[in-house]
């Protein structure tokens, strides 16, 4: 091991200052042992609006954990796009033939998403990030459990009931989606077909009517048993905030586990209170000085002002976008916590000014 | 110069227009460039690496049909061309210009200013520091760019005459022959050490960074892969050190051609205090040098070739130069603003030639006013 740990070092003083894996890349791109990538191996269409890509990443890539998402990166007029998106294949996939499988919905104003469903093809290379996420079921499966998803918000959960299906082992599930219609519901007939096999533990999907939204009738009438069963939810905000206050109300709280697209963000008042100011923003690598709120995200505020920032998730995640506080004073506005020791690293994605401040941007 | 106030807020204007209109035109193909020059160096650098070694296989010892000196030079000197032509690449085409940041639009953090080390004994850190900021802020200013001259030399009748630059022909060859070391000591203020009489912790730290990426540099040139050819070790020594020295005396009569030519203006401190931006793209343009050829040229200049459009948008990529330059040039005209031009042989002789001149003690010019 030792020896093979000085070849390594030999190796890249011959590569200074890249290293052997650049050169590798030149002849398959998925040889790269420093950053993973990704080919679309394929590509299947599974309602009007979404797609499954089936892709072969590169070496190093952890197998994930059902539930688990990915960072993909795109290149959309030459310029890097990134955002995140549930695995939607079972782990087993990937050990059987190096593959996983995300399901991308699009929806209007939706570039990255737009550009997956609509124009990547087979062949295309996506840079992605390791499986991350803690939406996850634990080793020894709850004996009873309880499904609620809508629209997109289905993939995680298809990843987890794909596992149970692939190595035969399904426990007593109940599944609840919300789609705007029947037609819109990603995975329809597998789901259909794996309830058939397991009659007895899985039950049929059980599909709202359209464009019907949460409500404690509604979940006592399709899973009566709901307070004996962990739940997981996957889908917009709307429903997991709903979700979470009926949980928190039925004493439930422990039991609901949930998968957010987007950071929940602390609300910031509007008005003279103290903690809705913003301030100016002094990016000093760029010689920039622009003004905020105390709402947007830095990030944001760092694009409107021109500046190319390299960022990966936007949902403070991956540190993509990590700056170095200068100066002043950030706030990062999933905890509402204040960042004001120069020298601190921080999430631009996730953080807007309280008061000014001088970013190493 | 008697430019109006007025007429250079307009050039001002007009230039920032232009930069604009390059910006929002970046895209696919931009990127398609970059990352097929990146490819065509690092498969230039590997193979010629590989022919170097390929050329011990036609030493004479060997007693074969094809061995002789003849044959054994020619695989040896194609492929230390070769290797020189790749550093030079990578120096000059992708290095200098990623690392100016004219990539970050892409927001690729493989190809970007922040992460980008280049093949050369300067890190990249300071190389940021001495030429994107110092260099290209206080371009051709007396006292303020350490660009002029290189602190050693006196490169415009505006520097003093000092005895030491009787030496001055010497110190040219030897920076001609060495450059990548002084683009590596660049960033430190060697005047003010000797001035100091000591080294201040920044001091250390720069010469500090220097030394280990040199030794990388220095291990990875002339030891490891020498090595690998096992006895004939100094051939693989000696054909990567002057692939080191052809990229050196290149990157010296490309830069050197930037801003020294004959015709080119110097500014003082005086001069450019509450500088606008359109003063500061008027100095821009007097304070650099243009060298005309074709294609390639271009791009073994790094497109530095265009060193007046380099200088105006410094983080517009370098292969866009070329069409905007002619837009530049035409700018200048409407203006009577001086757009030094000319080919490699005459801004490399009457840049030689004013080194050697300068040497001597001159009588001291007068710098350049844009305002009239």
């Amino acid at each position: 091991m030792e020896l093979l740990h000085r070849a390594a070092h030999v190796m890249d003083l011959l590569a200074t200052p890249l290293s052997p894996s650049h050169y590798l890349e030149l002849v398959n791109p998925l040889w790269s042992g420093r950053r993973l990538c990704a080919r679309i191996e394929s590509a299947r269409d599974e309602t009007e609006d979404a797609r499954t890509l089936t892709l072969r990443p590169s070496r190093g890539f952890r197998v994930p954990r059902a539930g688990q998402h990915v960072r993909v990166g795109v290149v959309i007029a030459g310029r890097q796009m990134t955002r995140t998106y549930s695995i939607s294949s079972s782990p087993d996939r990937l050990r059987k033939d190096g593959c996983f499988t995300i399901t991308v919905k699009t929806f209007e104003g939706a570039r990255v998403s737009h550009f997956l469903v609509r124009d990547a093809r087979s062949g295309t290379m996506l840079s992605i990030g390791q499986p991350e996420g803690d939406f996850c079921l634990p080793d020894a499966a709850p004996a009873r459990l309880l499904f609620i998803t809508a629209g997109s918000g289905i993939t995680p959960v298809m990843s987890m009931l794909r596992t149970f299906a692939s190595r035969g082992a399904m426990p007593d599930a109940v599944h609840i989606h919300y789609a705007r219609h029947s037609d819109d519901v990603i995975f329809r007939d597998e789901l259909r077909r794996t309830a058939m096999i397991y009659t007895r533990r899985l039950h049929p999907l059980q599909e709202t009517a359209p464009k019907a939204h949460f409500t404690a009738e509604q979940l006592d009438e399709r899973c009566p048993d709901w307070r004996a069963r962990d739940v997981w939810a996957c889908g917009p905000q709307g429903l997991l905030d709903a979700l979470t206050a009926h949980f928190a109300r039925a004493g439930r709280a422990s039991s609901l586990h949930i998968e957010r697209f987007a950071a929940p963000l602390l609300a910031i008042p509007d008005g003279p209170h103290e903690s809705a100011r913003g301030g100016a923003v002094h990016f000093r690598k760029s010689g920039l000085q622009t003004r905020t709120d105390g709402r947007k995200v830095l990030l944001r505020v760092a694009e409107d002002a021109g500046i190319d920032a390299p960022h990966g998730c936007r949902m403070g995640v991956c540190h993509t976008c990590d700056a170095t506080l200068l100066s002043g004073c950030a706030r990062d506005l999933r905890t509402g916590h204040e960042i004001n020791e120069p020298g601190a690293r921080v999430q631009l994605c996730v953080s807007a000014a309280a008061g000014n401040l001088e970013l190493d941007l | 110069m008697n430019l109006h106030k007025d007429e250079i807020e307009t050039i001002g204007r007009e230039l920032d227009a232009l930069e604009r209109e390059i910006h929002a035109s970046l895209g696919d193909r931009d990127r398609r460039y970059i990352l097929r020059i990146i490819a065509i160096q690092r498969t230039l650098s590997l193979v010629s690496r590989l022919v170097i070694f390929a050329s011990i296989a036609f030493l004479p010892r060997w007693g074969h049909a094809l061995s002789g000196w003849l044959p054994f030079f020619t695989v040896l000197a194609a492929g230390t061309l070769g290797l020189g032509v790749a550093k030079i690449l990578e120096n000059m085409e992708i290095g200098h210009n990623v690392m100016h940041g004219q990539w970050d639009w892409m927001r690729d953090p493989e190809i970007h200013s922040s992460t980008w080390e280049w093949d050369n004994v300067c890190p990249a850190d300071q190389w940021k520091h001495s030429h994107n900021f110092v260099h290209h802020t206080w371009t051709n200013v007396l006292g303020k760019d350490r660009d002029i001259g290189y602190e050693i030399m006196r490169v415009t009748p505006e520097q003093p005459w000092r005895p030491v630059y009787l030496l001055q022909p010497v110190f040219n060859l030897l920076l001609a022959l060495l450059f990548e070391w002084g683009v590596a000591l660049h960033d430190i203020d060697i005047q003010a050490i000797s001035r100091r009489r000591g080294l201040l912790p920044e001091d250390r730290r720069r010469l500090l960074g220097v030394a280990k990426k040199a030794a990388r540099q220095g291990a990875k040139d002339y030891v490891l892969w020498p090595l690998l050819a096992g006895p004939f070790f100094f051939w693989v020594l000696g054909a990567n050190a002057v692939a080191n020295l052809l990229r050196n005396v290149w990157a010296y009569m490309i830069i050197f051609c930037g801003h020294f030519p004959e015709g080119v203006h110097v500014f003082t401190e005086e001069q450019v205090r509450g500088e606008t931006r359109g003063g500061w793209y008027v100095r821009q343009v007097l304070g650099s040098c243009n060298i005309e050829g074709g294609k390639p040229f271009h791009l073994m200049s790094g497109n530095l070739s265009h060193q007046i459009e380099h200088h105006l948008f410094p983080d517009i990529p370098s292969h866009r130069y070329p069409e905007i330059a002619p837009r530049v040039r035409a700018l200048c005209a409407r203006y009577g603003i001086p757009y030094n031009s000319g080919s490699l042989s005459r801004q490399f002789g009457t840049t030689t030639a004013k080194i050697l001149r300068l040497s001597l003690p001159t009588s001291r010019g007068a710098a350049t006013t844009i305002l009239g």
